[in-house]
């Protein structure tokens, strides 16, 4: 599922474009980060909550796959992350593993 | 592309009603050197707008302006405005400043109502000036058709019939009006059919009402008048919650459309009934904000507005996105799903400007937690998928609803408020 991700994107498509330079853009994985959106109502923006809930941002990568697996397979008794885990594919679960992994803490 | 900073700039001098970061302030010197950012303009500042503009200036790491136009000075929150009528939140507890989004994030602000929108020459008119566009989101919320409620307007709903359906000074009204209810009243709620804003919100009220009166004034009655043939959303949750928390206390009348409200009596007709209320709560239909009009974009029903939703751009007005409520889909509209909708946007909006085709499997979330008591909640929880061949997005299996209420979701609930609107606003 990587998507190539040019530094500067150039489109000519309709022959206006903006160059929209990314910091890191190389560095992120834009469908995770889209997989990742709807997380943020209860974990806070980029796995940062503000409270509460764990804190996903700079989870660990296995930790946090094993504990969306368990949550799909009811191993782990779960109020709604079962409802959640089970819309993800093992796949999607591992590229929101690197997304939240790659997240800076406290920001 | 004319940018038109003269205009831009008189906006910005305007009377203190834009908010101008450092990053605008660098963005208007750009303009004046003949160098520019690409600028969106989003029109609404509610779960949507306020989260599509934060996400726009996040994800393009500023190099999308961004110019969010509210006529609010704050944002009042829908979710848990509920819990205001059941006594265990205050206005304050749901009202929250724009400064984060303004001072964190770079966001323009533009405190008035727009009057005119252009989506050929991609300008949009305030009483404060003129503003050009490169790419418009319009997250309008909704209004509500006052006029297939006989008897019904915004007068009477500002002062004696509330709907309280946007969260505000209704909300403060209608508390107001219970705590005023004598011991032994009625409350009556007329619910309209679907779609309405928050499927589960009226239900929710419900539990919130009987949960004041069963404290203050446990001989009152509810009447829910509901012009479903059913409970809309989380069912037997609810009913379960009633009967337990609040038995004998709330009459539920399905198919009861009210057709016409008498406001001198609180009366609200039926087409079989007249029932008579000492607190008069009518939700009534409702549509896309009526900004929609002004870009063209209300395509079905004259109510809602059709979208692709690769991209949520308008299948009507090229260059123009519509999220939240307003949008025409079998989505619930929710708080969380106007979040996530704003994020996908986004997004798209990015890879739209630099030339490139949006993601072509978004993914939206929703997590609605409501409040049965001051301390017990319950939710339902689905992911979305978009599916290419409906081109629209469908649930991912999995979903549902809680086994019960508890307090345990409870605390749960409060949490997603807290990290909701942080998401939307800091």
């Amino acid at each position: 599922m990587k998507r190539s991700l040019p530094r500067i994107a150039l489109g000519v498509a309709f022959g206006i474009a903006f160059a929209i330079p990314g910091a890191h853009a190389q560095e992120v994985n834009k469908h995770a980060r889209i997989l990742a959106a709807p997380c943020a109502a209860c974990h806070g923006t980029n796995g940062n909550s503000v409270g509460g809930t764990p804190v996903l941002a700079g989870a660990d990568r296995a930790h946090f796959i094993l504990q969306m697996k368990e949550f799909k397979s009811g191993a782990r008794p779960a109020t709604v992350m079962h409802q959640h885990a089970r819309g993800y594919s093992d796949e999607e679960i591992e590229m929101l593993a690197d997304f939240f992994a790659a997240q800076k803490r406290g920001q | 592309m004319s940018l038109d900073r003269r205009s831009f700039l008189k906006l910005a001098a305007g009377s203190g009603l834009l908010a101008l970061s450092p990053a605008a302030v660098q963005a208007a010197e750009a303009l004046g050197k003949g160098r520019h950012k690409p600028r969106v303009v989003v029109i609404g500042g509610g779960f949507g707008g306020a989260t599509c503009s934060k996400y726009l200036r996040m994800w393009s790491n500023n190099a999308v302006e961004v110019v969010m136009v509210e006529r609010q000075k704050q944002f009042i929150s829908c979710p848990m405005s509920n819990t205001v009528l059941g006594g265990s939140r205050t206005m304050a507890d749901i009202t929250h400043d724009y400064d984060g989004l303004v001072r964190k994030w770079g966001v323009n602000r533009v405190e008035a109502e727009v009057t005119a929108i252009d989506p050929a020459k991609k300008t949009i008119r305030t009483a404060r000036g003129e503003l050009a566009y490169d790419r418009l989101v319009l997250a309008p919320g909704i209004d509500f058709l006052y006029d297939q409620v006989q008897g019904t307007s915004h007068e009477l709903a500002e002062t004696k019939v509330p709907h309280a359906w946007k969260a505000g000074k209704q909300t403060a009204l209608l508390r107001s009006q219970l705590e005023a209810m004598p011991d032994g009243g009625v409350y009556v709620l007329a619910i309209p059919k679907a779609p309405y804003r928050c499927p589960p919100g009226p239900y929710e009220r419900v539990c919130q009402v009987a949960f004041y009166l069963k404290h203050h004034k446990p001989k009152s009655k509810i009447i829910v008048l509901d012009a479903n043939p059913d409970i809309t959303s989380k069912k037997g949750l609810f009913m379960k919650a009633w009967n337990e928390l609040y038995p004998g206390m709330i009459e539920y009348r399905p198919n009861a459309q009210v057709v016409r409200v008498d406001g001198a009596t609180l009366t609200a007709h039926t087409d079989f009934d007249a029932v008579k209320a000492d607190v008069l709560n009518v939700v009534p239909p409702m549509r896309a904000g009526k900004v929609a009009d002004l870009a063209g974009v209300v395509t079905a029903d004259n109510r809602w507005c059709g979208v692709d939703f690769l991209s949520f751009e308008s299948t009507a007005q090229p260059g123009i996105h519509v999220i939240g409520d307003a949008v025409s889909s079998s989505l619930p509209k929710s708080g969380h799903m106007a979040n996530t909708q704003a994020k996908v946007a986004a997004a798209a909006i990015i890879e739209l400007l630099a030339g490139n085709q949006p993601d072509p499997d978004p993914v939206l979330g929703n997590t609605c937690y409501s409040m049965v008591s001051d301390k017990e909640a319950m939710h339902v929880a689905n992911v979305f998928k978009y599916d290419k061949e409906k081109k629209q997005f469908v649930a991912a299996p999995g979903g549902g609803v809680s086994e019960k209420h508890s307090e345990t979701e409870g605390s749960y609930a409060k949490y997603w408020a807290m990290n909701i609107w942080s998401d939307v606003l800091k």
